[in-house]
């Protein structure tokens, strides 16, 4: 991106790409942060811990990039527009809320965060990210219905809901609602 | 002299036998040799492009370098009241490359990758309706309908980004005296190719096929409203809407029918695929007015393609994309908040 906005190389509007670029990232960096732990569960991978909060930071990096392409290159920073944008702009409200969401999660990232918030507390604030993926997933689609074209919207929805159905499925409270019961009989 | 069909031949593009509207390859010749002798000159590179800017922008004929791709297709500088912005032409590379035609894909590099299928050859243009002659026209006999004419508008999408396009043709009215609209027509619809065999997105589902658009008879009628056959002076590239489209520049982008195959004369406003497909964000009109907003973007300002810098601030959006003069009468008592 970087070296195609030096090099003319972004095509006939590269303000656009940025925009879509960087976002696109954005959503792909979440899901494979949503899917680390999934992954390190199903076939047994500790070290993929590690990388979590790495490839969180790095969803964190580009949402910001995101924002400041659509502040500075769509916006030219009128805040303003900026504020009326937001307000208007169902799907840039709702975007808006996921980048407010993901921040506490990035500020709180460090070990020294965990242990003062207490690792309890630390992983419910950090459960935020399932919202913020939802929210984003939503943003995606509000941008492409005008167009009605879905495809994209669909893998990345397809992808989130698995991850997230299997976090569900995993859970105390659907555990208890479903395999108890039946165990038990 | 040999016709110019004999000298360029591509499968990209038409081939058309028109050759009374030619320039002249010894006036081209001419013109570029004299800014071949400017850049040449002791004045060096920079006052050379200076003076090749001034030149261009003295004459808005000359404005336009000829791409070199595709059959030659040029008009004489329309005398139509607003038909010669003296904005800065985008590149034909841009113009060419960054395309919404979805019956093509939706990408907007999807078109330039994909419309080399489109066959435009032989086609033609059904007229039909409430008309007294009614009638299929070839081609060919369009091309020779009304006298060629070159016209440089803006071309403002309703994504908001623009273009400045030297387009070839002439005003829609010319054919549509031919038929002679019943005093019941009151819009005319524009129909365009839709053929799942060469066009690859009419296989998706994204909008109803074929593409329809729509105009007010009194639209449809004004001076500006153009039948292009070509554009830099050349034949219109597939991309760009092979071999005769729709441009209404006062409108966005998407009301300028693309490939057209069927012009009939209706009673009733016709329903355009867009405001089919969402009619709460895309209206019949489809006037660029910065002072109404699409449901998810501002149509305040714009960008313009190739021009404004990447940091720029977006340029502000005219009334009717600055037609306001020529057009603003069609409008008047009409609540263009609502009728947008």
């Amino acid at each position: 991106m970087v070296w195609g906005a030096g090099n003319d190389a972004l095509g006939a509007n590269p303000a656009e790409y940025l925009i879509r670029a960087t976002g696109d990232w954005t959503l792909r960096l979440l899901c494979v942060t949503l899917a680390v732990t999934p992954l390190r569960v199903m076939f047994g991978l500790p070290e993929l811990a590690k990388l979590r909060r790495m490839l969180g930071l790095f969803s964190y990096f580009y949402v910001v990039l995101h924002l400041l392409c659509y502040s500075w290159l769509d916006m030219s920073f009128e805040w303003g527009d900026i504020a009326a944008d937001i307000a208007k702009r169902p799907f840039i409200l709702v975007s808006f809320s996921a980048f407010v969401l993901l921040t506490p999660l990035a500020l709180t990232s460090f070990n020294r965060a965990i242990r003062r918030l207490g690792a309890k507390r630390w992983q419910l604030l950090h459960r935020l990210v399932y919202a913020v993926a939802v929210l984003a997933v939503l943003h995606f689609f509000w941008m492409r219905a005008g167009k009605s074209n879905f495809a994209e919207v669909f893998v990345y929805a397809s992808v989130l809901f698995a991850l997230l159905a299997w976090r569900v499925v995993r859970s105390s409270l659907w555990q208890w609602l479903f395999r108890s019961g039946s165990f038990t009989r | 002299m040999r016709f110019n069909q004999f000298w360029k031949s591509s499968d990209s593009g038409f081939v058309h036998p028109l050759s009374s509207e030619i320039t002249p390859q010894v006036a081209y010749a001419q013109r570029r040799d004299w800014l071949r002798q400017m850049a040449a000159g002791a004045a060096g590179l920079s006052m050379a492009a200076w003076a090749s800017r001034e030149a261009f922008a003295q004459t808005p004929s000359e404005a336009v370098v000829r791409p070199g791709k595709l059959p030659q297709l040029t008009g004489a500088v329309s005398r139509v009241s607003g038909a010669n912005t003296m904005e800065k032409v985008t590149t034909y590379a841009d113009a060419s490359s960054y395309n919404n035609f979805y019956e093509f894909g939706t990408d907007k590099s999807d078109p330039a990758k994909y419309a080399h299928t489109l066959q435009t050859k032989p086609w033609s243009v059904e007229v039909e309706g409430l008309v007294k002659k009614p009638g299929r026209f070839d081609l060919d006999a369009l091309l020779k309908l009304s006298p060629m004419e070159e016209r440089i508008y803006r071309l403002r999408c309703v994504e908001g980004w623009s273009m400045v396009i030297p387009w070839v043709g002439y005003s829609l009215v010319e054919l549509i005296k031919r038929v002679e609209p019943l005093g019941s027509a009151k819009y005319v619809e524009f129909i365009t190719q839709a053929d799942p065999k060469t066009m690859p997105g009419v296989r998706s589902r994204v909008l109803d096929w074929p593409y329809v658009e729509g105009l007010r008879m009194d639209e449809a009628m004004h001076p500006l409203t153009l039948l292009s056959f070509g554009m830099y002076g050349e034949v219109l590239p597939n991309q760009n809407g092979a071999p005769v489209r729709l441009v209404v520049p006062w409108k966005y982008g998407f009301k300028s029918a693309k490939s057209l195959v069927k012009i009939r004369f209706v009673e009733k406003q016709p329903i355009n695929s867009w405001g089919r497909s969402a009619p709460q964000e895309y209206g019949f009109y489809s006037n660029v007015n910065p002072n109404v907003n699409h449901p998810r973007w501002s149509q305040a300002t714009e960008r313009r393609i190739g021009e404004d810098g990447l940091f720029a601030k977006k340029r502000k959006t005219l009334m009717f994309n600055g037609y306001e003069a020529q057009v603003g009468q069609l409008y008047t008592g009409m609540d263009l908040t609502k009728l947008y």
